[in-house]
């Protein structure tokens, strides 16, 4: 949390005049004792009406002098409060922007999610609060003692000690609660995950009819945080009566030595008065600070797990000098890669080599968890290689700067997602200035034409979020004419045509041949059909190359691909091809 | 369907207290014991404001009577603090348990909702009802029973009390209250716009948040982060400003109220000093009083929040029971059969199906299916194949005409009945939070060790679930369970394949795993199918070619029916179809 308070400093004035206007607003307030005390000693004492009307106007100014502080204090700490939840949420979004894969995948998306929406929240309202109450509601307490000492020293006492008991009592039930909330919260997620995994299997669990099994275990799941929610709202229920018995028993003595002293003539009527009032102050805000620092903990918690990602580190760093552009023999080649996701025991890919003239088509093909989207993904420096180097134009891809390494790569992801937007808008995300015309060209390409064209507006077809209103294999299509559209130099489709037909399917690997100047295509597929007619198929098995060169010869010298061939086509099928 | 079922706030009124009825006498003695240490924790300042009056001055005290009136608080404060914590205990438990209680019916009437239901509507939305609104509802419930009642009995015993020490200083405050609750409503009803602006532009946040984050990746490959960052800090911009007002305006209601308040108290001690002069009243009264002042005005703030607190609540409380008076599937038949001995006789007669009633997806559908037979169904996505998966396990119910087993229809069958005769494995693989054991053994929970082996042996799943950290015992889940894809259909085939149902159903089965595996666990396959009738959707040619009957469909219709040769014969769409895949 401490090294976000970095993000503050823009407010300092803000930040130092909230509190401040807050105790001042305090102080009007533990005067209020004090003027009533000397209404009953001078004003009733005396007779005086004129000295009574005196003071409570003074009484009415201490309010609206309040008033007009607290008001002030408000708006410094909320606008504090809230500019810098907006900067830390300007940071922390830049930051998640310019992590690597590694980073989101050790992290999760989902997580980062959380980090950047309910956790901001709670901590714009820890600072909110802090700014407000944190020195207010200890300065009412202790001043409210200061000016217990400043009538008597010997009620002054009483004070010391009822605060010492009060603090025990409302502090010690806090801490014993934070932890049995802290269970609670987890049961309460132990009942929202089964509740969440019971509707997405509600198929199988009907098939296997176990509708009773499920009731059973959440009666059992739920009765748990029902006894623990119980046992600790037992706990937290003492405080209430505990406090109770504190202050009044404060009270009582308070009363029983006043009037001793009062006989002797030490005190005043009024003083004792005056006393009792600020015994009643204390109380208030001692549960009002423990509140605070229940939700001051949960603020701090949330911003430990800001700076946590903030703290993380790109792996894949970027130099900034652009790379002049000559064009090696290769495009692509690989030389010896070696390749291992973070924290994982083995190796994701071994000792692949690799070498891509301009233009050619490349297959990768392998069973599941074979290293093929590992392969395409170091390719494009999604990942950097363990050992070994990667090489784009002749050059190690660790030359490039980002932006200059992005342009060379049309990307069509396994996940078919699109944007909130136009149809327009998502492909301009391969081109930001693509025209019309390009965008037609892309679509045509990639089969989609003639699906935009029957949509309402065609190019100005609203997708919804993850292109919720788009099927599958619709969504697919645009992928790739999202891909296509900035005429990239290498274009890599990971396994991006499982959700079309064969014919579909044949009819863009076709229309792809076609594209002039032609790019550089690596194809991703489980199907050997995608990749028959590749002018170089490489063969995963467990992140080893166990073979490379065209269709022909790998059916003869590639048992592997052999298997995987045979597994799809029958005998008589590649009579046909 | 929603419209339909609205549960409006007055209902849900109702309905939160019919189930408080089973806790009646446990609110019983709650309201009694809220009434009692209300009016003693009352009768304290009273008593506080005698004792002052006793203080006199100097060589004017009267101990004896101080004495007793503090033996009298001591018992007083005793008695009040043991009945709070009754109090309060009390209320925790009626709340917990009536949770409990809704939540458990709401998770009971998941169970027997329609398949539609729960297809139709957002996983989160419904997890939310039963989860998160509970939890509100539960919050609601517990502030009115502490605060809403307790803050009332304070309000009428404040004035009783009051009204016993001077009537005109009660008059008076009686006049002034109304101030600070109006007051407070008005800011109240004047930042309502700014907070709905405010969540509208979170919400549009919120939103695009989940965009892009959580399509970082894809942001990353086409290198747009900048123009993500620049659409991200325009709305955050629009927020800041939004927020600033709604949380500043809204923090007007305190400091506002406060200060009105504070004239009260003024204006009491005013009233009340000339009071003192003038002989009506005595000092301890008028210290009393002032303390009442400061108490009466104090639960008209907490109640006007409690309910706004308790307006939630029951909206919350509403979407709940919305979910619990949801149509249930129509329940089975009193006399409905159970299936013994089924040999697989499947037959769908003039069968006509629709999710939504004005786009038909399957109409006059006839299928005979004899015992032992291998039925593949292809066609194009959307053309109802995983519909008639749907229909064959009764997830769903036809429109019109009839689906029947062994010559009984299925609605005449105990659904528990009908679904144990068939084995299914879905596309979309579920396992279920637990042991790889637990999960295997879903359909068989009393098979031996070596059952289980042989079975996973067979779909060749046993190699990596040896592998795994506590072999069979490792604890798995839907979400985060390090298996792949493919890894996890095996162990929904091993599921399967322990307990072979006479007929079956595989939706894509084999669709993530490889097909060098899948190869492998062929034999497995032609062994588990051997005799038992079989339904197999599949995109996979190569799967499909060995099913004695192979159904084309087409939008909601087949189009072509006949075995591989037949069909390519025929040089219709299925022959269109498979040769497309030998294409450049």
């Amino acid at each position: 949390m401490r090294k976000l308070l970095k993000y503050l400093k823009g407010y300092r004035t803000e930040c130092v005049l909230a509190p401040l206007f807050k105790m001042i607003e305090a102080l009007f307030e533990l005067f209020v004792p004090l003027v009533v005390a000397s209404i009953i000693d001078k004003g009733i004492g005396n007779g005086d009406v004129n000295y009574i009307i005196r003071m409570c106007i003074i009484l009415g100014g201490l309010g609206l002098f309040g008033l007009i502080f607290s008001i002030t204090a408000q708006y410094f700490s909320a606008k504090a409060a809230i500019s810098f939840t907006s900067k830390v949420r300007h940071v922390l979004f830049d930051h998640i922007q310019k992590l690597s894969y590694s980073e989101l995948d050790e992290t999760g998306e989902s997580t980062l999610i959380t980090r950047m929406t309910s956790d901001m929240n709670q901590i714009q309202n820890g600072v909110n609060l802090t700014l407000r109450l944190f020195l207010r509601s200890p300065f009412i307490v202790f001043g409210a003692m200061i000016m217990a000492f400043t009538i008597d020293f010997k009620a002054a006492m009483i004070f010391v000690g009822t605060i010492i008991i009060l603090s025990l009592i409302v502090f010690g039930i806090m801490l014993s609660c934070i932890p049995l909330y802290n269970r609670i919260q987890q049961k309460l997620d132990g009942v929202l995950g089964v509740t969440r995994e019971n509707l997405s299997g509600a198929r199988v669990i009907r098939a296997f009819c176990k509708e009773n099994d499920e009731i059973d275990e959440f009666h059992g799941i739920n009765d748990s945080l029902t006894k623990l929610q119980k046992f600790t709202g037992k706990i937290s229920a003492l405080m209430n009566p505990l406090t109770f018995i504190t202050v009044n028993a404060a009270v009582i003595i308070l009363i029983y030595t006043g009037a001793a002293e009062v006989y002797k003539g030490i005190l005043t009527q009024g003083a004792v008065v005056a006393l009792y009032n600020y015994m009643s102050q204390i109380l208030v805000e001692l549960v009002k600070l423990a509140n605070l620092i229940i939700s001051l903990t949960k603020s701090v918690a949330c911003g430990n797990r800001v700076q946590a990602v903030l703290e993380l580190e790109p792996s894949v760093k970027f130099k900034s000098e652009e790379v002049i552009n000559e064009n090696g023999k290769y495009i692509v080649e690989l030389k010896h890669a070696d390749f291992r996701y973070k924290n994982a025991q083995e190796n994701s890919l071994t000792d692949i080599n690799l070498k891509v003239k301009p233009g050619e088509t490349v297959g990768i093909i392998g069973g599941t968890g074979s290293g093929k989207t590992s392969l395409v993904n170091i390719i494009s420096r999604f990942y950097d290689v363990e050992n070994g180097e990667v090489l784009i134009n002749g050059k190690n891809i660790k030359e490039y700067p980002s932006e200059q390494l992005r342009s060379f790569f049309g990307i069509v992801p396994q996940k078919a997602v699109l944007f909130k937007g136009t149809v327009r808008d998502n492909l301009k995300w391969g081109k930001k200035n693509a025209s019309d015309e390009e965008i037609n060209e892309a679509l045509e390409i990639s089969q989609a034409k003639e699906i935009i064209d029957q949509k309402e507006g065609g190019l100005d077809f609203e997708i919804e979020q993850e292109g919720k209103n788009l099927s599958g294999g619709q969504r697919q299509r645009l992928t790739i004419a999202r891909a296509i559209v900035g005429k990239p130099e290498i274009l890599i489709l990971d396994d991006s045509s499982s959700a079309l037909d064969f014919a579909t399917d044949s009819k863009l690997r076709k229309a792809i041949r076609n594209i002039t100047p032609s790019p550089t295509v690596f194809i991703v597929s489980q199907r050997a059909s995608s990749i028959r007619y590749a002018d170089k198929i490489i063969v995963l098995d467990d992140g080893k190359a166990v073979g490379q060169g065209t269709h022909d010869e790998l059916i003869k010298s590639c048992e592997i691909y052999k298997e995987i061939y045979d597994s799809q086509f029958s005998r008589e099928g590649s009579i046909n091809g | 369907m929603d419209k339909k079922n609205k549960v409006d706030r007055k209902s849900a009124l109702k309905k939160v207290l019919r189930h408080l009825g089973k806790y009646k006498i446990q609110i019983f003695l709650s309201i009694v014991f809220a009434a009692v240490t209300v009016a003693l924790s009352l009768y304290l300042p009273i008593l506080t404001g005698d004792a002052i009056d006793l203080i006199v001055g100097k060589d004017c005290v009267d101990f004896d009577r101080i004495n007793i009136i503090i033996t009298k608080t001591s018992v007083i404060i005793a008695l009040t603090a043991v009945l709070q914590w009754f109090m309060n205990t009390i209320n925790n438990r009626v709340t917990f348990q009536v949770v409990r209680d809704v939540r458990n019916e709401a998770f009971e009437k998941l169970q027997q909702l329609p398949l539609a239901y729960i297809d139709s509507h957002r996983h989160g939305d419904i997890v939310s009802r039963i989860i998160a609104d509970t939890d509100q509802f539960a919050d609601g419930l517990l502030m009115g029973f502490t605060q809403f009642f307790t803050g009332i009995v304070t309000i009428f015993g404040t004035l009783a009390f009051m009204l016993t020490i001077n009537i005109r200083i009660t008059l008076l405050v009686v006049v002034l209250t109304p101030i600070s609750l109006f007051v407070a409503k008005f800011i109240a009803k004047s930042t309502y716009n700014y907070f709905k602006t405010q969540s509208e532009i979170r919400g549009e946040q919120t939103s695009l948040i989940d965009e892009m984050i959580g399509n970082q990746k894809i942001v990353r490959a086409f290198s747009f982060e900048d123009e993500s960052l620049e659409k991200f800090d325009e709305i955050n911009d629009r927020l800041t400003k939004a927020s600033v007002k709604a949380v500043f305006f809204s923090s007007l209601t305190n400091p506002t109220t406060r200060f009105i308040n504070s004239l009260i108290y003024a204006a009491v001690g005013l009233t009340g000093a000339i009071g003192v002069i003038n002989g009506q009243m005595t000092v301890g009264g008028l210290s009393c009083f002032l303390s009442y002042a400061n108490q009466y005005t104090k639960p008209f703030n907490e109640i006007s929040g409690v309910v706004t607190e308790l307006q939630n609540a029951l909206a919350c409380a509403a979407r709940v029971f919305e979910l619990i008076e949801e149509e249930p599937q129509i329940p089975d038949a009193e006399d409905s059969k159970s299936l013994e001995n089924v040999k697989g006789n499947v037959f769908l007669k003039n069968v006509s199906f629709s999710y939504t009633p004005n786009r038909k997806l399957i109409k006059g559908f006839d299928l005979k299916v004899k015992p032992g037979q291998r039925v593949a169904i292809v066609g194009p996505t959307g053309c109802g194949k995983t519909t008639l998966i749907n229909l064959l396990m009764r997830f769903y119910d036809v429109d019109s005409g009839s689906v029947s087993v062994e010559g009984v229809d299925i609605r005449n069958i105990k659904r528990s009945s009908l679904r144990s005769n068939y084995g299914m494995v879905l596309q979309e693989t579920w396992l279920k939070s637990g042991t790889i054991r637990d999960n295997i053994t879903m359909g068989k929970p009393d098979a031996s060790d070596d059952e289980i082996i042989e079975a996973a042996k067979a779909t060749h799943a046993h190699s990596f679930i040896k592998r795994l950290p506590n072999g069979y015992d490792t604890v798995i889940s839907d979400s985060s369970s390090g298996l792949s894809q493919g890894q996890k259909q095996l162990l929904c085939i091993t599921r399967i394949m322990l307990s072979i149902p006479p007929m079956l159903i595989l939706d894509e089965a084999t669709s993530s795993i490889d097909t060098r595996t899948e190869m492998r666990i062929q034999r497995s396959f032609a062994k588990m199918m051997k005799g038992r009738t079989s339904f197999i959707v599949a995109h996979r040619l190569s799967t499909i070619r060995e099913a004695d009957v192979i159904l084309v469909m087409k939008d909601g219709d087949i189009i072509e029916k006949g075995n591989h040769e037949e069909l390519l014969k025929l040089k219709g769409f299925y022959s269109k179809l498979y040769n497309s895949q030998f294409d450049v």
